[in-house]
């Protein structure tokens, strides 16, 4: 399956600004079941001193200034993927989320070691002890791993309602928790701060999701917009993705940008301004299947 | 001398009370001294710390200055302790470099898990926009300090690794400064190590680290957080001893992926920083993005290979003390050696081993956080309540990661100098290193700190603790070197790369203006006080004139303009209140306050001479403060050593500072200021009305208050002559106290002002600066002395002042526009959370 996608950020403000330093995670990773063809960035006005590098999570992280006074700023990120369909991993491995927790600590392997970097709370993740309340019921003893999250997924579906007048980025988990109200990101984190409580290993995935409903389903949430999920590790397998707000595991519509511990590392374009007063933000987000 | 060593190792005394070999000379020379002699040598080293402005800032309710304090007694250390040191400490910093390197770079240690990922990632020094496995840049660690301490048996080990900005050196060589002037000849004989190839060390280290660039001479500055950080002082120091420019955050900014220094004259390249701030503070765009302590855009450059940190950003993973375990096995892997310099037993309690160990043994342990921002201050088991240590290990198990414990360490003990005898003090001594072309140099020497109490263990600057010059004895006499005689020209001049951050222009323009408003009005103040206290003149007009002069000239309204005319007791109240309210704007103690922030913000281009004057005037300050209308007579003596600090300090900023373009801003801030109190005055002692009262006495107020009342009396013998006062305070070009000489001189600086190509601005000042020049040169004094026969005021009078009262501000606000102000402030695109200390 072959995917085009088109992502633009405008900035528009209402002074101009004299300087600005950005970081863009915008441009579309490798993973184990998508490979990426092409993806380039075109900024207005031209940038300079821009550097692409790659991060400790493997992200395409970009760098770049622009030092020319402007009041508008356009990010956009053209992409062309290509996602490999079937299973995404074995559904059925039997290891107990018990026995997930236990390797954790105990395995070698240098995925595992790696993986132990998700096992930590993070600013975003960090709640009461209300998430592992909610979290337990899910991980009844003995229950196998894959089953547990997939319920952990459905759960967090049916109890939360998707209200993007709610949250924004910078709304606590702890609100979110208190209204069960929020969008994909406030999902994702409540869910990676469930399995990290657990003593799970669990990253934020941003990315995108196909906006053309297949025949017969009703149309996704998330469209014209980035989408963010989750992904946990699975011991000796590795790491599979759950999609909260969609109550669904992502097969062959979730183009993945980008993972980290949460938003904050994966954030698609932020930065630092001299100037520019206020500013009014615009997101355009096409996916197209070629 | 009686001393008596407690039970722990002691750095004189053998275990059966002898003095070890080595303290033999030192403690000969100080018992023939006796008490008297000692406490006279003590008093000395406290009048030069005092004098340098040897300063500490302490954090807490009470925040504030305090003095550094160095005992008398020095910390002797014997070659052959110190070489086992030396190459102790050497291993430890090749041992943390090489661990730096593989951390940012290919994280071999986590991959092949040598390190637990936790220990890493748990730990807010563990900076993971530097972690860039493809970059060819090494991350070395340039600089390096240990704090040591001696237990039980004499080993020594390491308490904590210093690896971020290590702080202390600065103060070590003023110790020694101080030390060896008060103590000279047992200084001289007793052939310690200088160190001064320390610091020569550190130039040749940052100068080789500058990316390659097609100027001759590296632009190094040195980045400070500012004037409230607890050692600013060091930073000061260490910058004027090593040449550096000192600059804050806003000094500099990134262009092109290359740092740059905002200067009078434009920006100019920068490629090394000598950061004394700590690392996530130093990027609001990929660090912690709600500090502008530092460089938007530095961590890309860094990246880029455009300029060199030091230490490196990152660097502050190094000291998670829960590494401390792992290092005898690292130093094995990475060196193929054994560790030789121990740390102090320490467990981290993210290992659930150690965990139950530490909790089974809180009794024994010191308790502390991996990190200071954790919010938790280091705790001894022992000393704790029952119900305090349960709730202690309810903290621990919320969160294992992030807490250490150490063995209760019976450190060893020196001998201090209480005034009367020698005590025994537990110490701690910190070590510096710096990286050479191939491995580390130690600064034969370090900073010894002492408990300032004989129970007290946790040693501290913050905690009040004193310090010793540390001496590490050779067997071979050494020749004297140090940087301030090699450098003798460059010491006290600032602007030898001709760099002049926009930002000390601004400080040093205010803090003329600061001192020459202090100045003026204490004079005024004083003088009213006089009329009050002596009764003369009270109850007549001319005193009421005065007194809303007052109020008029400090701004501090509505004052004597409400108050009924003949009570002394509410004049007393509100004179009181303008010379010490500190809240109210115009007050004396505001505008002091105001000059001693900004003086101290410049401090690193004043000489220590200048440095004692301004201390004498916040002595001065604080004298005033604590004036009470009852005792305002009191204040009279006060106003006299006020004034004479302040003179001296114009007199001293007038002869003692080079006359490069931050004097030109210091000059022109007086200049400026001055012209603009003496409009003032004659505004509001002269023109209104005829209502003012007498005027021989007003004439004698005005001439008093600008200093050139003896002036007025040699030239005339007339009385009650305002032409002529007038002609003397404004027109003549030879009273140095004329607004036609304040002209004068605002015009030379004006055009010795840097040409500032971006802006254009200078022609503006020009034309600003000559119209109000020849308005009053042009100024026809006959003319402005009439007084209008239907209004009863100097209606001309009135009206020139009321063009300066303009033109003036407008001056000022015009220079500071074009050189000293930020274009604007930078800020977050996206808000990401509330930063909140966890």
């Amino acid at each position: 399956m072959r995917f085009r996608v088109t992502h633009s950020t405008t900035y528009d403000y209402s002074s101009n600004v004299s300087l600005c330093h950005n970081v863009a995670r915008l441009l579309v990773r490798d993973t184990r079941r998508q490979q990426c063809h092409s993806s380039v960035l075109q900024i207005e006005p031209l940038p300079s001193g821009m550097n692409e590098w790659t991060d400790l999570f493997g992200n395409r992280q970009v760098n770049f200034s622009i030092e020319t006074p402007h009041d508008r700023l356009v990010v956009r990120a053209t992409s062309e993927v290509e996602l490999e369909t079937g299973p995404a991993l074995d559904m059925l491995f039997p290891v107990s989320w018990e026995s997930a927790a236990a390797m954790m600590k105990t395995e070698k392997d240098a995925d595992t070691l790696e993986a132990r970097l998700y096992l930590l709370h993070t600013d975003f993740t960090e709640a009461g002890p209300e998430v592992i309340d909610y979290a337990r019921p899910s991980f009844p003893p003995g229950r196998s791993l894959i089953e547990g999250v997939e319920d952990l997924m459905h759960r967090i579906n049916q109890d939360f309602t998707y209200d993007p007048g709610f949250s924004t980025i910078a709304t606590p988990l702890r609100d979110v928790i208190a209204h069960k109200r929020g969008v994909c990101q406030d999902f994702a984190h409540f869910a990676i701060a469930c399995l990290r409580s657990m003593g799970l290993a669990a990253r934020y995935v941003s990315g995108y999701i196909e906006t053309v409903p297949p025949e017969g389903k009703e149309k996704l949430v998330g469209v014209d917009a980035s989408h963010a999920w989750f992904s946990v590790y699975v011991p000796q397998r590795g790491w599979m993705d759950f999609d909260p707000t969609n109550a669904q595991i992502p097969l062959d519509q979730h183009i993945t940008i980008a993972w980290g511990r949460d938003y904050a590392d994966v954030a698609p374009l932020k930065g630092v301004v001299y100037g520019g007063g206020k500013h009014r933000l615009g997101v355009a987000v096409n996916v197209e299947r070629l | 001398m009686d001393y008596v060593p407690p039970g722990c190792h002691d750095e004189m005394c053998d275990p059966v009370g002898e003095v070890r070999p080595h303290w033999h000379y030192l403690m000969e020379a100080l018992e023939q001294m006796g008490p008297v002699e000692l406490r006279k040598r003590r008093d000395e080293t406290w009048r030069q710390m005092r004098e340098n402005d040897v300063t500490y800032n302490f954090y807490g309710e009470r925040g504030g200055t305090r003095p550094w304090k160095l005992d008398l007694i020095p910390h002797l250390l014997e070659s052959e302790t110190w070489a086992s040191l030396e190459s102790g400490l050497m291993q430890r910093a090749e041992l943390l470099n090489l661990l730096l390197q593989d951390l940012y770079g290919p994280r071999k240690l986590v991959r092949q898990g040598v390190l637990p990922p936790e220990l890493l990632h748990s730990h807010p020094g563990y900076l993971i926009p530097a972690i860039n496995p493809g970059t060819a840049i090494p991350n070395q660690l340039l600089f390096y300090a240990a704090d040591l301490v001696r237990d039980q048996n004499g080993q020594t080990c390491v308490l904590s690794d210093r690896t971020q900005a290590p702080s202390g050196s600065g103060y070590a060589l003023e110790n020694r400064i101080v030390i060896s002037r008060v103590l000279p000849s047992l200084f001289r004989d007793s052939h310690t190590h200088r160190l001064a190839s320390y610091f020569r060390t550190v130039r040749h280290t940052l100068d080789r680290h500058a990316p390659s660039s097609d100027e001759n001479e590296a632009t190094i500055v040195l980045l400070s957080p500012g004037p409230a950080n607890e050692s600013y002082f060091e930073h000061a120091y260490l910058a004027n001893y090593l040449g550096y420019t000192l600059v804050e955050g806003s000094d500099l900014i990134v262009r092109d992926n290359r740092v740059w220094l905002k200067t009078l004259e434009g920006p100019r390249p920068v490629h090394v920083i000598l950061r004394r701030m700590d690392d996530s503070y130093c990027d609001p765009v990929e660090l912690r993005e709600d500090s502008y302590l530092g460089v938007p855009g530095l961590m890309n450059a860094v990246r880029a290979g455009n300029v060199a940190v030091a230490n490196p950003l990152g660097s502050g993973i190094l000291e998670n003390p829960a590494l401390m375990r792992y290092l005898p096995g690292l130093a094995r892997l990475l060196l193929g050696q054994d560790l030789m310099l121990p740390s102090v037993e320490t467990w981290w309690c993210g290992d659930p081993l150690e965990l139950q160990h530490v909790l089974d043994n809180l009794d024994r342990l010191v308790i502390k956080p991996v990190h200071q921002s954790m919010g938790f201050r280091s705790r001894f088991g022992a000393e704790l309540s029952s119900a305090d240590r349960e709730a202690l290990k309810a903290t621990i198990l919320a969160n294992p990661l992030r807490y250490i414990a150490q063995e209760r360490l019976p450190m060893s003990s020196l001998p201090v100098f209480d005034g009367d005898s020698l005590k025994p003090r537990h110490a701690v001594l910190r070590a510096f290193l710096v990286a050479e072309e191939h491995g580390y140099m130690v600064m034969p020497g370090g900073l010894t700190r002492v408990g300032s109490s004989d129970d007290q263990l946790i040693v501290t600057s913050q905690a009040g603790g004193i310090s010793k010059d540390t001496w590490v004895l050779a067997t071979e006499p050494e020749k004297q070197a140090s940087l301030l005689t090699e450098r003798q020209h460059a010491v006290y001049v600032p602007e030898r790369h001709g760099a002049v951050p926009g930002r000390v222009a601004d400080n040093m323009f205010w803090t003329g203006r600061y001192a020459e408003r202090a100045e003026f009005v204490s004079r005024l103040l004083r003088l009213a006080l006089q009329f009050l206290e002596t009764g003369e003149g009270a109850g007549t007009k001319a005193f009421e004139t005065l007194l809303r002069a007052v109020t008029k000239q400090t701004m501090t309204w509505p004052g004597f303009l409400n108050l009924p005319a003949a009570d002394p007791d509410a004049a007393r109240n509100e004179l009181c209140r303008v010379i010490c309210d500190r809240s109210s704007p115009g007050s004396l103690m505001q505008t002091l306050s105001s000059f001693l922030r900004t003086a101290r913000s410049i401090r690193d281009r004043l000489s220590s001479d200048t440095w004692r004057i301004i201390n004498d005037i916040d002595d001065e300050s604080n004298a005033l403060y604590n004036i009470k209308p009852g005792n305002i007579i009191d204040a009279l003596d006060e106003f006299d050593n006020l004034i004479t600090a302040l003179t001296a300090f114009s007199g001293l900023t007038l002869e003692n500072i080079t006359r490069g373009r931050s004097w030109r801003f210091l000059d022109m801030g007086r200049r400026i200021e001055r012209a603009l109190q003496i409009s003032r005055l004659l505004e509001s002692m002269l023109s209104t009305s005829r209502e003012i009262g007498d005027e021989s006495l007003l004439r004698d107020s005005v001439l008093t208050v600008v200093d050139s009342l003896m002036t007025y009396r040699r030239r005339y013998r007339e009385d009650a002559d305002i032409p002529l006062m007038l002609d003397l305070v404004i027109c003549d070009e030879n009273n140095p106290r004329s607004l036609a000489y304040q002209m004068t001189r605002i015009e030379e600086h004006v055009a010795g002002l840097p040409d500032k190509r971006d802006t254009g601005s200078r022609s503006e000042i020009e034309r600003l600066a000559l119209e109000t020049a020849t308005l009053v040169r042009l100024a026809d004094i006959n003319r402005l002395s009439t007084m209008s026969e239907q209004t009863g005021s100097r209606e001309l009078l009135h009206e020139f002042l009321g063009v300066l009262a303009e033109r003036l501000p407008a001056l000022s606000n015009t220079i500071t526009a074009a050189y000293f102000q930020a274009a604007e402030m930078p800020h977050q695109l996206v808000r990401l959370r509330s930063w909140e200390e966890s």
